[in-house]
């Protein structure tokens, strides 16, 4: 048991928060965080439409797919980023063309998932390079994320932005009351569709940072704690892409000062967020 | 318009409309001429075709054979000119919107872009509409932390607030209770007889709104009769319609309905009605 490293007494805890160099390491990552940010923003406020479609399934569905789109470009030598950004888009307009009914695709989703996971690993068990690009994309690995790559995840996080920002008004009827939705003349088939890419661009790039397992973390915790303290049209999507910010740079900047991956950082940071509002939500009247 | 009866302005139009789905024909050579401000309750056994005559008005359903029209115009795929009030259908706790966003989305929900950015004019609308629903008083609240009774008056509300040629009502009364139930279809009422909206309202119990009713259509086996109340609720009338023996019973002002088909398991499928809707 030698060769594994201690987790407890000084030495354990230098593994966790060790903070010399911190300046230099901060210069390294500082890409890293802005990817971190845009990420947050996106994924805060696409989360806030996650809750209310009933769709948290769904987003680890699609993250299981980008997983094996990503481990398939791994194989192949291509682009991880292309990799998954194809998975999680190919699996999310699948799931949005099976239609509205909850029941009916969680069903589908749970058929699906297993078979990207397995597909995922098969194409890591042949592939022979690092090891720690395959354990990354389970559970994240931004900071080997280079240059470029991170420019594409930020570009990726603006368009699936902008989705959201045009279809907003329709999408929150549509989330509402899709039969009135459906009534006024929305049209709610491309509405959902145009959602489901949003929501498979952003998950491709969560697969990228915090790892296909973890993705709930920043889709839907921040959303789920956000509305835990206001029903306001307006202030949740701000707290839930707050929250979200705050969990994936928060989880990168401790987890420079240590030598564990950033992905517990970034989870712990987003359950301690959701357990305050629960807390907060409970005690005080929603706003 | 506190009488409908003396206007002759036709507002909705079905002519020779038929609905089939495959072999099963649904209703066929409906005629319908709605007029301004008239009330119009549309009943008949579940999977007769009363929702499906609501989807044709709104554009959703395509008649198999005839034509409908709104103010001379034929309806287009989810036409703004109607006004919509679906099921009660509670809304989850943790929905993220207040009584005013509901209502709000009734005048611009379909446009793309973000919710209340200006529009001193829609908020103004929005306002005065919540008003007259008399639902100022929780119009600021959480829409999810409302009773069944307060979310449906903010979606009549939401329907009426684009000042809609038509209002469609698709069994807006169930699972409310008594008093909800008569507050939910006085503001109806109240908004046809002030802006001369004519309303076409499907239900299974006529009772909540038989005050209302200027004409019933009564959808069964395929047929349907027309006819103001005291035509169409005959026990006679309905007997030929069912092709079976149906009394039509007065009870204490109340219309009782008894030996229909669906009769004996109403419950049931009621129940399986709900369920369906929710599955959807």
């Amino acid at each position: 048991m030698t060769h594994l490293l201690p987790l407890v007494g000084p030495e354990g805890w230098a593994r966790v928060f060790n903070f010399e160099d911190y300046g230099r390491l901060l210069q390294l990552v500082q890409y890293s965080l802005l990817a971190a940010a845009v990420l947050g923003v996106v994924g805060g406020i696409v989360g806030v439409f996650v809750m209310q479609r009933d769709m948290a399934f769904a987003v680890h569905g699609i993250s299981e797919l980008s997983f094996a789109g990503a481990a398939a470009a791994l194989l192949l030598g291509t682009s991880v980023v292309a990799g998954s950004l194809v998975g999680s888009v190919v699996a999310a307009v699948a799931i949005g063309l099976l239609g509205p009914r909850a029941r009916d695709r969680n069903s589908v989703i749970g058929v699906l998932m297993p078979f990207g996971l397995g597909l995922g690993i098969l194409f890591l068990a042949l592939y022979d390079g690092r090891a720690s690009s395959k354990f990354g994309l389970l559970t994240g690995q931004i900071i080997s994320v280079d240059g470029p790559q991170l420019g594409w995840l930020i570009a990726i996080c603006a368009v699936a932005l902008a989705i959201v920002l045009v279809i907003w008004r329709p999408l929150l009827f549509d989330s509402l009351d899709p039969d009135v939705a459906a009534a006024r003349g929305v049209p709610v088939r491309t509405v959902s569709l145009l959602f489901m890419v949003a929501l498979g661009l952003v998950v491709s790039v969560a697969v990228q940072i915090v790892g296909a397992l973890l993705v709930l973390a920043l889709l839907v915790t921040p959303a789920a704690a956000a509305l835990r303290v206001s029903a306001s049209p307006v202030v949740v999507p701000v707290l839930a892409a707050s929250f979200a910010v705050l969990a994936a740079v928060g989880g990168i900047l401790l987890a420079l000062g240590g030598s564990l991956p950033i992905s517990p950082y970034v989870t712990t940071i987003s359950f301690l967020t959701y357990l305050v509002c629960r807390v907060v939500g409970s005690v005080g009247t929603r706003t | 318009m506190s009488d409908a009866g003396d206007t002759n302005d036709t507002v909705l139009s079905v002519r020779s409309g038929r609905l089939s789905f495959g072999e099963r024909t649904l209703w066929s050579d409906l005629d319908l001429d709605l007029r301004r401000g008239e009330f119009l309750t549309v009943l008949g056994s579940n999977g007769s075709g009363k929702s499906s005559l609501l989807k044709a008005v709104l554009g959703l359903q395509r008649l198999t054979a005839g034509s409908i029209t709104i103010d001379g115009r034929t309806v287009t795929h989810g036409d703004r000119h109607v006004g919509y009030v679906p099921q009660q259908r509670l809304i989850p706790p943790g929905t993220p919107m207040r009584g005013r966003d509901l209502v709000a989305l009734g005048l611009d929900g379909h446009r793309p872009g973000l919710p209340m950015l200006g529009r001193r004019e829609a908020r103004r609308r929005v306002t005065e509409m919540i008003e007259a629903a008399g639902a100022t008083g929780y119009a600021d609240r959480p829409v999810g932390r409302l009773s069944g009774g307060e979310q449906q008056r903010l979606r009549v509300a939401q329907a009426l607030v684009g000042d809609p040629s038509v209002l469609l009502c698709d069994e807006p009364l169930l699972s409310l209770d008594l008093q909800q139930q008569r507050a939910v279809s006085a503001l109806i009422d109240a908004r046809r007889r002030s802006h001369g909206t004519p309303v076409v309202f499907v239900t299974h119990d006529v009772n909540p709104i038989l005050a209302a009713t200027d004409r019933i259509l009564y959808f069964a086996n395929g047929r349907h009769r027309l006819g103001t109340p005291d035509e169409v609720l005959r026990s006679d009338v309905l007997s030929e319609l069912y092709g079976t023996p149906v009394e039509v019973a007065r009870i204490r002002g109340r219309v009782v309905v008894l030996g229909t088909p669906d009769d004996a398991h109403c419950e049931a499928d009621h129940g399986d009605q709900v369920h369906q809707r929710w599955a959807g």
